[in-house]
């Protein structure tokens, strides 16, 4: 187990380092265009960008300036935001917050709905509720979330009035603005994860240790409860945590659309702007919460499922 | 020379009823003929928007006319027009060519390197498949979006670039995916007699392997090119698609976004047509498992 935990973490570590080499040659080399030009702007003179490069230390080789940045990196300096001429992480902390109370919500409801209704479905294979469910789904999905933002929008802003079309929170943390964003995230992942928890239920139903468990009698609450669930609830929790990368990108396309203060705005911000340090940090934390999500996904995976064992 | 014209005639013609007949079990699954009718629809309109589309999608007219309003010279704006006054269905038409042009090329593309990076892998194991693995573990680990940003945003926006950025973002799922299966079928009889022929080991990936792993690869296909539709629709409403003025639905949406207070139709149109092409792939991609499932 202890090994397991080990080499998980050490392929995170190592595939943190190779993300954080790609960006770098990506967006702080000459290899896809000057970064003085991509600060300062194309109509900049040749001695505006050879001071800036000199100011900025663009000079010095390119595998000192990647190990600099990674030390800085590391040690917490994330270095200056030219949009925002601010430190990074003065920008970066409040509408990460932001983002995590988005991903809190949608999360909290998306886990018990999908839950509900692939056990539900799963548990009786062609009924009514599983055809609606593979219907809903596939119709869900289908939608993506910019479309499904305008379609609410049209519904309950524009039509019915009843909520704030954009969720800047100018005045304040406010609860109301928060339920647009999040109804498009959810409508757009739950069909998924209710997919995956209605296979894996189904799977489970058709298994030979729970035909015996009707068969010798157990009332059908307890085969489900004690019996079916706990496998049942191995590979949806996998899903989830592995969600978290879908919901990352959704994330963007919400928080651009409805004008809220949070971390995937602040990335798309940065690379439409050329701030290469806001885009470097957001990135880089991007990936760390996708990596490392899917490092608890392997590492519970393995500690739920009873037929994985390491001695 | 008449001999050979009749053979291939001939192949040309069972290939063609092959085709038709393995259309023809679509029919069992009622949600797989919506998808398709769905998807024909669309690609229909796209074909013929230069005879289709009343007017120039381009063209400056009258900004801001609601659906069905008359316009100059006895013309009708069937679905309004824009803030710019250029015709929504028009833009519509041409549009559906953007999509349907650059979704399915990306979508081969994408395929084409994945195939053979999953057929290198799983054939050829060891060393390959470690390395082509970590590789796509470590593209895998990307959240896609943040990937298509970063990638767009340092090469620029453009058809080609959107179609490499697709690329460089699904192979490894595809590589992941047949790399599986060829695992599983590297195994068979066929494939050790291939070997015992002396056949070249790519031969032996593309002729005896490939076309038995085709199955689950369709299925897979229709719902990748479902999420490519998404992403280039994304894209263009983040203002990271194609550059201007050429009609493309993510666009559209990003352009009129701001006016969907007082003018929902600008929006809403080509949020229905993007969402409607997706559900036609996605609901093919049922029927197709569906059907797959049953034999």
């Amino acid at each position: 187990m202890l090994t397991l935990i080990l080499r998980r973490v050490g392929f995170m570590l190592f595939t943190m380092l190779v993300v954080s080499l790609v960006l770098f040659l990506l967006l702080d080399t000459e290899l896809a265009g000057d970064p003085a030009t991509r600060v300062l702007g194309q109509f900049a003179s040749e001695h505006q960008k050879e001071l800036w490069r000199e100011e900025h230390g663009y000079n010095r080789p390119v595998m000192v300036r990647y190990f600099d940045w990674v030390g800085s990196f590391v040690t917490g300096d994330l270095g200056i935001s030219n949009r925002y001429r601010a430190p990074v992480a003065e920008v970066l902390w409040p509408r990460l917050w932001n983002t995590a109370i988005l991903g809190f919500w949608t999360f909290a409801l998306i886990i018990p709905i999908s839950l509900v209704f692939g056990i539900l479905s799963g548990m009786r294979e062609g009924s009514v509720l599983d055809r609606s469910l593979s219907v809903t789904g596939i119709l869900t999905t289908s939608v993506p979330e910019f479309a499904s933002a305008v379609f609410f929008s049209s519904v309950f802003v524009f039509g019915l009035q009843w909520l704030p079309g954009t969720s800047g929170m100018t005045d304040g943390f406010d609860p109301v603005q928060l339920i647009l964003p999040v109804m498009v995230l959810v409508v757009y992942d739950f069909g998924y994860v209710a997919r995956m928890t209605r296979a894996s239920m189904a799977e489970v139903m058709t298994a030979q240790y729970i035909r015996t468990a009707v068969l010798k009698g157990l009332a059908y609450k307890t085969v489900i409860l004690r019996h079916a669930l706990r496998n049942a609830l191995i590979a949806p929790f996998t899903v989830i945590m592995l969600q978290i990368n879908w919901l990352l990108s959704g994330v963007i396309v919400v928080e651009f659309y409805f004008a809220y203060k949070g971390f995937g705005a602040l990335l798309l911000e940065a690379s439409l702007n050329n701030d290469v340090a806001l885009l470097e940090a957001c990135a880089m934390i991007a990936v760390a919460v996708a990596v490392g999500t899917q490092t608890l996904a392997d590492i519970g995976y393995t500690i739920l499922n009873p037929r994985i064992r390491f001695s | 020379m008449a001999l050979q014209t009749t053979i291939t005639g001939a192949e040309y013609g069972g290939a063609l009823v092959r085709a038709l007949k393995s259309f023809a079990l679509l029919r069992e699954s009622w949600i797989g003929m919506i998808g398709a009718a769905i998807i024909i629809f669309w690609s229909l309109v796209a074909l013929s928007a230069p005879w289709l589309a009343p007017l120039d999608p381009n063209a400056v007219i009258q900004a801001f006319a609601k659906p069905g309003a008359a316009g100059p010279d006895g013309v009708t704006f069937w679905l309004g027009t824009d803030h710019l006054g250029r015709d929504i269905l028009s833009r519509l038409m041409w549009g559906s060519r953007t999509v349907l042009f650059y979704a399915p090329i990306a979508t081969v593309t994408a395929y084409t390197v994945g195939i053979l990076m999953g057929l290198a892998a799983g054939y050829r194991g060891g060393l390959v498949d470690d390395i082509l693995s970590r590789i796509s573990d470590i593209i895998l680990s990307f959240p896609v979006l943040v990937l298509y940003i970063i990638v767009i945003g340092a090469v620029g926006a453009s058809g080609v670039n959107i179609i490499i950025a697709i690329t460089f973002a699904s192979a490894p799922g595809i590589m992941r995916i047949v790399r599986g299966l060829v695992l599983d079928l590297r195994n068979r009889d066929y494939v050790a007699a291939a070997q015992t022929r002396g056949d070249s080991d790519w031969r032996i990936m593309l002729v005896e392997i490939l076309p038995n792993a085709r199955g689950p690869l369709i299925v897979d296909a229709c719902l990748r090119l479902g999420y490519v539709i998404i992403t280039i629709g994304v894209l263009g409403f983040l203002g990271l698609g194609l550059p201007p003025p050429d009609p493309d639905w993510g666009g559209m949406v990003n352009e009129t976004r701001q006016m969907a207070i007082v003018f929902p139709h600008m929006t809403l149109m080509p949020c229905i047509a993007i969402s409607s092409l997706i559900l036609g792939f996605n609901l093919l991609a049922d029927g197709l498992r569906e059907i797959a499932l049953r034999d």
